[in-house]
């Protein structure tokens, strides 16, 4: 029984397969072995009172590695997805250079696999450079190892070049990723445009500049007969854009982050501890540029179409969008900051306050971060993956195990990542990671998790 | 300043002596004042807009003198820190400086260090590290002197951020309007023009509104903002926006207005297709005599300068007389007068 681990005595959530039981789950040679009543390993994770789950699936992120190491790097950014609990990571290509070329993707391949602390599946550029001008070789990329195709960060503006993305991406099985943002209608708006942003006199862009852009997707995607996936969905239309697709069986899927499932626009004006539109004392407007993210905070009701998308399927997967900034693209003017916030090791966290609520069921939660993701970009069709996602027997040994009670204040000088750019600082949040195992081997433990080795 | 020669200025006054002369000013600041700083009108109440007023009172009395200059803020320094060029604003806080005693630091952001690439938190505690008390900045960015106050020990004075806020501007229009009309409550203020990208039409909202006058929104459709008619009135609290009517149609607006006040018309907001032409906007906005007709007999007139004559208000309305717009001017220098010492004698 050398090398195996047994997670034992906890609620085993297993959504992909309708699994909600106390079990013990038993890993031996970096795969799932069996899930069922008293097994025995070498080593024994004490889960009892605690969710055990498959390792979160992020198929959204940015790890800034190569060219922004000051902001992340590939080991800091999977120390701090493990500590949020996510096992497999989809890094996006806007690094310097950019995720363009075989070299680059073996060279994010390689680090992430010294590093050893979960699975990165870099995903390549939709255009040379970043450029929106002409096609990556994407062929070549898919070769190398990409699980899908972006420019994310930028959207792909010119219509016939995604056109021509997804009909050559169909022939490669994989995706199209698109940032939807039409820049003409966004006009380089810094947050929502609507009355926080007339309050504050920053810049909007509308929720149609999305929508627009989801539109055209769609109809490329009808058109070419081939795969988009719409990253982080933000708005009402865009939602219901993407459940009419769906309704006429276009191959279309989506994902959301949760601070688009969590905060509004008011985040970026007042803190928390004030009333919605009262300013917290004097010059108590934040401006709060950790709360500037692309797309934007938006309206309740665009967070509550959100939900609702998760609840019914149109929505099919959590992303975090993790994108770690250094205290300099923060600490300035509104309009000079950097969009974006690190998110892996408050996701989890903010995701639980939905729970409680009753928004959202622990079910659906943990299904959109593990079956969801891997099922819309296909990950598990990818050799060696058959069963990610699942806590199914020969699946990857990949393993959550969390305490949705416990909690805990969250303090960005002590994350993993460099970015502790959060607009949830000083929150306490109720749920936390306990333990993260990654092909079969403890990569993240919480001090007070029971550990034991026989 | 022939309007406003009212002598009793500040009740209940005391003195401060001033080379064998008195400015009657309050001996303490009431209760209700313990102010930082003045970013914008938006968290001010009726009694602090109440306070400045009178206080500028004394203010423009001092100013009314041979010699104009009283000890006040002696010993005080105050930076002027401008990232945008300004004309009357930087000269009429320099000048309410000067008066008062202060020492003044004036930095234009293009002639310092700003262009070797230093943050503004830099610069702004490299001033602090100085030595200096007060801020008073105007920034091209919204709410960058919030940054400012947020990172230094500095009182902090907004002298215009972005589309933002522009406090002082308003607070001189509401001294302006209420030295002619007494009290502002029920009056109704029209202010037309580019209200999206303006800060003194913002600030003119809140102030207005909390002295209780009625303000009514006139501009074309394209230069309104989003939010301030109420749509998603649902999701926030009464007060998120100032409670403002919207009338896109000037004819209309005007009637039976107390107070017209014009915005400048920024000519690039033609060449980015927000408006077809500045001469449909000057038939469609322009306050001119025709309309003026339409208002209160003796409707005052404002403007927050610089003036487009002939665009956004016509050459005999801008020089008519209903035009308040030197006056204004002269305002502006005993109402920030008013704001540095209430800051200075206020909260330390």
């Amino acid at each position: 029984m050398n090398g195996s681990l047994l997670i034992r005595g906890g609620r085993v959530l297993d959504p992909g397969r309708g699994l909600d039981t106390i079990a013990d789950v038993l890993i031996e040679d970096g795969r799932i072995a069996k899930v069922g009543a008293a097994l025995a390993a070498a080593q024994v994770i004490d889960a009892e009172g605690l969710v055990v789950c498959p390792g979160f699936v992020d198929i959204h992120c940015h790890l800034r590695d190569p060219g922004f190491e000051h902001k992340e790097t590939i080991e800091t950014g999977t120390r701090a997805a493990a500590r949020g609990g996510f096992t497999t990571v989809c890094c996006m290509p806007n690094t310097e250079p950019p995720i363009d070329s075989q070299a680059t993707v073996e060279y994010v391949l390689r680090t992430a696999a010294a590093v050893g602390l979960v699975r990165v599946l870099p995903i390549g550029c939709v255009s040379r450079g970043r450029h929106g001008e002409t096609l990556a070789e994407l062929a070549d990329l898919a070769e190398a190892g990409v699980a899908g195709f972006s420019d994310d960060g930028n959207p792909v503006a010119d219509g016939t070049l995604m056109r021509r993305a997804l009909e050559y991406s169909q022939a490669l099985g994989l995706p199209v990723i698109d940032h939807c943002e039409e820049p003409s209608l966004a006009k380089e708006g810094v947050m929502h445009e609507g009355w926080v942003a007339t309050r504050l006199g920053l810049r909007g862009q509308p929720a149609a500049a999305e929508e627009a852009a989801v539109a055209r997707d769609i109809a490329l995607a009808e058109f070419t007969g081939s795969h988009v996936h719409i990253a982080h969905v933000s708005t009402r239309g865009s939602v219901e854009l993407v459940r009419a697709a769906k309704g006429r069986s276009i191959d279309v899927t989506a994902e959301v982050t949760p601070h688009h499932l969590t905060l509004t626009h008011e985040a970026v004006a007042f803190s928390p501890a004030s009333p919605a539109g009262r300013p917290a004392g004097e010059g108590g407007l934040t401006y709060d540029t950790n709360a500037k993210v692309n797309p934007p905070l938006r309206t309740r009701e665009d967070v509550e179409a959100c939900v609702e998308g998760l609840l019914d399927g149109t929505i099919d997967a959590i992303a975090t969008d993790h994108a770690p900034h250094a205290l300099e693209d923060k600490l300035c003017e509104f309009d000079q900051a950097a969009f974006g916030i690190s998110n892996f090791e408050t996701a989890l966290g903010a995701l639980l306050t939905l729970v409680p609520e009753g928004r959202l069921d622990l079910a659906t939660l943990i299904a959109k971060l593990t079956a969801g993701p891997v099922r819309a970009l296909g990950l598990d069709r990818r050799p060696g993956l058959d069963g990610l996602g699942s806590l199914a027997p020969g699946a990857p040994a990949d393993v959550v195990v969390f305490d949705p009670q416990r909690e805990w204040v969250v303090e960005p000088e002590r994350f993993a990542s460099k970015g502790r750019n959060t607009p949830l600082a000083g929150r306490t949040l109720r749920g936390q990671v306990v333990a993260t195992v990654y092909d079969g081997r403890i990569v993240y433990a919480l001090e007070t998790a029971r550990i034991a080795t026989t | 300043m022939s309007n406003d020669t009212r002598s009793d200025a500040g009740r209940g006054a005391s003195t401060a002596v001033e080379e064998g002369r008195t400015v009657r000013l309050p001996p303490t600041l009431p209760s209700f004042w313990h102010r930082r700083h003045v970013l914008d009108l938006d968290d001010f109440s009726a009694e602090e807009i109440g306070l400045v007023m009178e206080t500028a009172d004394a203010m423009k009395e001092v100013l009314g003198r041979q010699i104009a200059r009283v000890p006040t803020l002696r010993g005080t320094t105050i930076v002027t820190l401008f990232y945008e060029a300004s004309t009357r604003t930087r000269t009429s806080f320099e000048l309410a400086a000067r008066v008062l005693g202060a020492d003044v630091i004036s930095i234009a952001a293009g002639a310092s260090s700003v262009q070797k690439g230093e943050s503004l938190v830099d610069t702004v505690l490299t001033l602090q590290a100085v030595g200096a008390d007060m801020l008073i900045m105007r920034h091209r960015y919204s709410g960058a002197p919030y940054l400012a106050a947020r990172h230094s020990r500095f009182k902090v004075v907004n002298a215009g951020d972005g589309w933002h806020a522009h406090p002082t501007q308003a607070l001189l229009d509401l001294y302006t309007m209420r030295s002619h009309l007494g009290d502002l409550r029920g009056r109704k203020v029209v202010i037309v023009g580019d209200i999206t990208h303006s800060r003194v039409a913002r600030s003119n909202m809140w102030g207005l509104t909390a002295v209780g006058a009625r303000v009514v929104i006139c501009g074309p459709p394209t230069l309104m903002p989003v939010g301030l008619n109420g749509a998603d009135r649902r999701e926030r609290d009464e007060l998120a926006l100032p409670p403002v009517e919207i009338d896109l149609n000037l004819d209309r607006a005007i009637e039976g207005a107390d107070v017209v006040m014009a915005l400048r018309l920024q000519l690039e907001r033609q060449q980015a297709g927000l408006i077809p032409s500045i001469r449909e906007y000057t038939r469609l906005y322009q306050v001119n005599a025709e309309r003026l007709a339409r208002a209160q007999p003796g409707a005052l007139v404002l403007h927050p300068g610089p003036v487009n004559e002939g665009i956004e208000i016509s050459p005999e309305v801008a020089h008519g007389a209903h035009s308040l717009i030197e006056e204004q001017v002269t305002n502006g220098v005993a109402v920030r007068m008013a704001v540095l010492y209430l800051l200075a004698q206020g909260q330390q």
